[in-house]
């Protein structure tokens, strides 16, 4: 792999910058992987970096039906935080935190972590008691988080409407600082070029057609670039879990909905933090171009058609023009929708099928881009020794048997 | 966003409609004799095919009253409105 940094950047100059080589191989497939990994986004390549990063397993391929954080990697508004309620998602989220704090680092990419802080708003009395419980329980375990009052919200991102006369008044916030934004393709492409320095073969357009499984365990995969045999067959596909997972006759607790989102024409820095608010329904980031970057609620159908309905997009404007009276004057850009898989619980479903040798890693729903390294990281332990991390052992298939759902709900940004 | 035929009112938009999720799933008669799997099943593995997808909707902000729609889930196109006491239409016989 050829480093990134100042000086490559110059020597490059010289030559007109002709002669960089490329960020990964396009290898042709071969007809034997030790794992099989079925998604090219930021979690399955996460999780090819990994296994062989932390595990030693290198003769892995990463399959992507087209180029390789196409589908909710690029599709979702890029915020990064921890402030889950629950002990089992916040140790989660926060391990991911972790590795996204060390991730440029790490991969030698830019991933444009930013960590600008993340606030959440409190409209009224049931609010403010769910927010004072969710600091609690973020500082219990020791993610940080802090109660602001409206005066503090005020200070701290004056664009907001603080003023006590609006129909939903602010009376106060959470606010994560070490939350905040990150570059979603960048995280693809530097988990790929990572992952191929260390012998991932990474193969764009080539899709899983079928899972050819013998004795209850797993014997590879049907491609449309032919049959690969492997003993391990790891999905990280997201919307497309349910059916993939039908290919090994599973049936699973997700179902896949339309979640949009819009960007605005671009402005000079306005908003220095990302703004949420659950009881409004909304929330907004800037990027580093300067477009307003907003989302909210997902679209009540199954939906693999990656559009949305135009009356969430009417709520969602609504909703930001409520909260700041200041973007009524800006015209919108772009809108489009990814497809989540969202479980019962609202939480992720990691770990082992009853079929042996597949894996399976989806469900995350509207919280998937923010936990990329983290899910890669104990995706990877839990392919590699046939169990799960300790980290996502809560979140197995079981629970739904088993009655042990951790019910995030209530705890997500802005309800879905 | 889509125009939903009712089939009690005609075809009237989305925003006045909502989704109850699928269709043709039984409770289990005697779910005291189920298994914890068997359970599980019913209450909460879905089929979330990418196709043909059979669903209920209520007409929650119009009659109020509950049918089945045969809907394509990857252009959202709708191919059938049909009673909840009714079989689903096979997909081609849709008109």
């Amino acid at each position: 792999m050829q480093k990134y940094s100042i000086f490559s950047l110059a020597r490059h100059t010289l030559t007109g910058h002709a002669d960089w080589t490329e960020a990964w191989r396009s290898p042709e497939p071969k007809a034997t992987y030790d794992v099989v990994i079925v998604g090219g986004g930021g979690h399955g390549l996460a999780t090819a970096y990994y296994l062989a990063k932390e595990h030693g397993i290198n003769n892995v391929a990463v399959l992507e039906k087209s180029w390789l954080g196409g589908g909710n990697t690029g599709r979702n508004t890029t915020i990064v935080r921890s402030n889950y309620l629950w002990d089992e998602s916040a140790h989660l989220y926060e391990h991911a935190l972790k590795l996204w704090e060390g991730l440029s680092r790490e991969l030698n990419f830019n991933v444009m972590l930013s960590q600008r802080g993340v606030l959440n708003l409190a409209h009224n009395q049931h609010d403010l008691r769910e927010i004072s419980r969710r600091v609690h329980a973020n500082r219990l375990n020791g993610v940080d988080s802090e109660v602001l009052s409206t005066d503090q919200v005020k200070a701290f991102c004056p664009l907001i409407d603080c003023s006590p006369g609006v129909r939903y008044p602010v009376l106060g916030a959470s606010l994560q600082r070490r939350g905040g934004v990150a570059r979603h393709d960048a995280v693809a492409w530097g988990y790929a070029r990572a992952a191929d320095a260390l012998g991932v073969d990474i193969i764009e357009n080539c899709a899983v057609t079928g899972i050819r499984r013998s004795g209850g365990a797993v014997e590879g995969v049907e491609t449309t670039r032919g049959f690969i045999k492997a003993p391990k067959v790891a999905l990280a596909v997201s919307a497309h879990t349910s059916h993939l997972a039908a290919m090994a006759d599973l049936r699973l607790p997700i179902e896949s909905h339309p979640l949009q989102a819009i960007v605005s024409e671009p402005v000079k820095p306005i908003l220095h933090t990302v703004v949420m608010s659950n009881s409004v329904h909304a929330y907004v980031s800037q990027s580093d171009k300067g477009e307003l970057v907003i989302g909210a609620g997902i679209d009540g159908t199954v939906s693999y058609a990656q559009r949305g309905g135009f009356p969430i997009i009417e709520d969602i404007l609504k909703a930001i023009v409520h909260v700041f009276p200041m973007f009524s004057r800006l015209r919108m850009l772009r809108q489009w929708a990814g497809t989540v898989d969202i479980c019962p619980d609202a939480s992720p479903i990691v770990g082992l099928t009853p079929v042996g040798g597949l894996y399976v890693n989806g469900g995350w729903g509207t919280g998937g881009f923010k936990s990329t390294p983290g899910s890669g990281h104990v995706y990877a332990h839990t392919i590699a020794r046939n169990e799960p991390h300790p980290l996502n052992a809560p979140f197995s298939l079981e629970r739904f048997s088993t009655g042990a759902l951790v019910d995030e709900h209530g705890a997500a940004a802005v309800s879905h | 966003m889509y125009l939903i035929p009712c089939p009690w009112c005609g075809e009237r938009d989305q925003s006045e409609f909502r989704s109850g999720g699928e269709a043709h799933i039984a409770r289990p008669l005697e779910p005291e004799h189920l298994n914890d799997g068997a359970w599980a099943d019913y209450l909460f593995m879905r089929t979330n095919p990418m196709g043909l997808y059979r669903e209920r909707w209520v007409h929650a902000h119009g009659c109020r009253r509950w049918f089945n729609m045969l809907r394509d889930t990857v252009s959202d196109r709708i191919l059938a409105v049909y009673h909840m006491d009714e079989a689903p239409p096979e997909p081609g016989d849709e008109s």
